[in-house]
């Protein structure tokens, strides 16, 4: 279902915002937005941010939930293979990653509104050239509308 | 005590929800002592506008199976809505979609297409397609209208109680009929089952957390007697199915295919058997997890076969 936000943006001829949902680890990539405010980097705000304790922690129903509310993309960091604070939550969402993605391409959803990727909490450019391009990839997708369930049109 | 009314009605389904019924044996007669049969499409002539004579809530309890595909359906589960005090959606089509759900994974336009155009034994050269409405010289002639996406029960009408399964199992059905006769039935929207743990709980298969490196269809081995499936490398839903069924299928080494739908309090029984399978695939390497994952022919079909349209997706997205 398109959101109300880019249904208005059209209509005021603004260009399409993607809403990106972000899984943030802990202990990587949430350290790296907690800090961007006492260093002053401006973080993207087509990021959806939501901290959890682990990327293990992000279930395939989160994702699923994040994409019928309205995300045109999820994007799931996690620490460094080897680097998991859990020592092995990320390895988890590796394998559950790949399996998710391989059955959201058999219901329609292009595998670019996905992205699971590995920093390191020093790694605060890399993160944002990952949010940068995850949102220029899903800006060229479009906006995610999902199966007509609402109606029987 | 006046008897019971109660009505029994198919839509999109397969026919085995009525055998499912008849199952139940010999308690028929208990069922007949306590209740009056008032519509049953499969078994006594009472025709669609003796139901719409009815008087609104004359009507106790609707056993309801088959998905929403047409508006025939539609206006049937609306009715007998209107007419029931309780609706039951008896078995996974009504429940969850089941079988004919899968077809969420097209629209309407694709499934005509292959039916009425592109199928090998199709003889169609006018390219006739079904129309809901028809123009003949003695009148209008009209057939049900065929929707874009199928729909569970509970997406077209408020539903009090579901019956798992496909089809129920006896002892399930029973579960529900008994409590139906002797007025003990459960909270408004109970799935009623014996077991809403998974239906591993109801397995005799040991676990020992053994780990697969490859995943197997179901005629490429055949599965050590006692050890748990899913460790043995084959899709068995049971670990993401909610139980009460009593496992037959693990027991006749078949696989769990998921048929009583999610375990108590999880909406999306594909995303969570796809969690667990997760969690027993012995690898850390994206490359071999691919290799393993890739094995999966058809992962919707395989994790979702009898619940896509009450996923949270539905089904596919159809440019």
């Amino acid at each position: 279902m398109e959101g109300h936000d880019s249904a208005l943006q059209r209509s005021i001829g603004m260009s399409f915002e993607p809403k990106i949902v972000a899984f943030l680890c802990n202990w990587c990539s949430y350290r790296i937005t907690d800090a961007s405010g006492v260093s002053s980097v401006k973080l993207n705000t087509n990021i959806r941010p939501i901290r959890v304790m682990c990327s293990g922690r992000v279930e395939p129903d989160f994702i699923l939930r994040a994409f019928e509310s309205g995300a045109d993309g999820v994007l799931v960091f996690g620490c460094q293979p080897g680097d998991c604070h859990y020592s092995e939550g990320n390895y988890k969402t590796l394998r559950r990653i790949a399996l998710l993605k391989k059955t959201l391409s058999q219901l329609g959803i292009e595998d670019g509104r996905l992205r699971l990727e590995w920093v390191s909490p020093s790694e605060g450019d890399r993160f944002l050239a990952i949010t940068g391009e995850m949102t220029e990839q899903v800006r060229k997708l479009g906006p995610f509308s999902g199966r007509n369930g609402g109606s029987h049109e | 005590m006046s008897k019971l009314k109660i009505a029994l009605y198919w839509a999109a389904s397969c026919g085995g929800c009525e055998i499912a019924q008849l199952q139940i044996g010999e308690k028929l007669l208990k069922l007949a002592e306590a209740a009056d049969i008032v519509f049953w499409p499969v078994a006594i002539d009472v025709k669609y506008k003796d139901v719409e004579a009815m008087p609104d809530k004359s009507i106790d309890a609707c056993l309801f199976n088959g998905a929403i595909r047409n508006s025939e359906q539609e206006h049937m589960a609306k009715m007998l809505r209107e007419k029931s005090k309780i609706m039951i959606a008896y078995g996974s089509c009504a429940y969850e979609g089941c079988i004919p759900g899968l077809a969420n994974l097209f629209n309407r336009k694709m499934i005509f297409d292959r039916v009425y155009l592109d199928a090998e034994s199709t003889d169609n050269k006018d390219k006739t397609l079904p129309q809901a409405s028809y123009r003949v010289p003695e009148g209008e002639l009209t057939i049900p209208e065929f929707y874009d996406t199928v729909k569970t029960l509970r997406q077209t009408v408020d539903v009090d109680y579901i019956v798992p399964g496909c089809p129920p199992e006896e002892k399930t059905t029973w579960l529900a009929l008994e409590a139906l006769i002797e007025g003990k039935l459960p909270p408004k929207g109970t799935v009623i089952s014996h077991n809403a743990k998974a239906v591993c709980d109801d397995c005799p298969r040991k676990r020992d957390v053994k780990k697969i490196k490859k995943i197997y269809r179901n005629y490429e081995i055949i599965p050590e007697p006692e050890i748990c499936l899913l460790e043995q490398g084959l899709l068995c839903l049971g670990i993401a199915t909610r139980g009460g069924c009593g496992a037959p299928c693990p027991q006749a080494n078949m696989p769990c295919t998921g048929c009583y739908g999610p375990v108590a309090g999880v909406i999306d029984q594909g995303a969570h058997f796809l969690s667990a399978l997760a969690s027993v695939i012995d690898s850390n390497d994206p490359e071999e997890i691919r290799r393993i994952v890739d094995d999966i022919p058809d992962p919707v079909g395989s994790f979702y076969r009898y619940s896509l349209p009450d996923s949270l997706l539905r089904g596919a997205r159809i440019k």
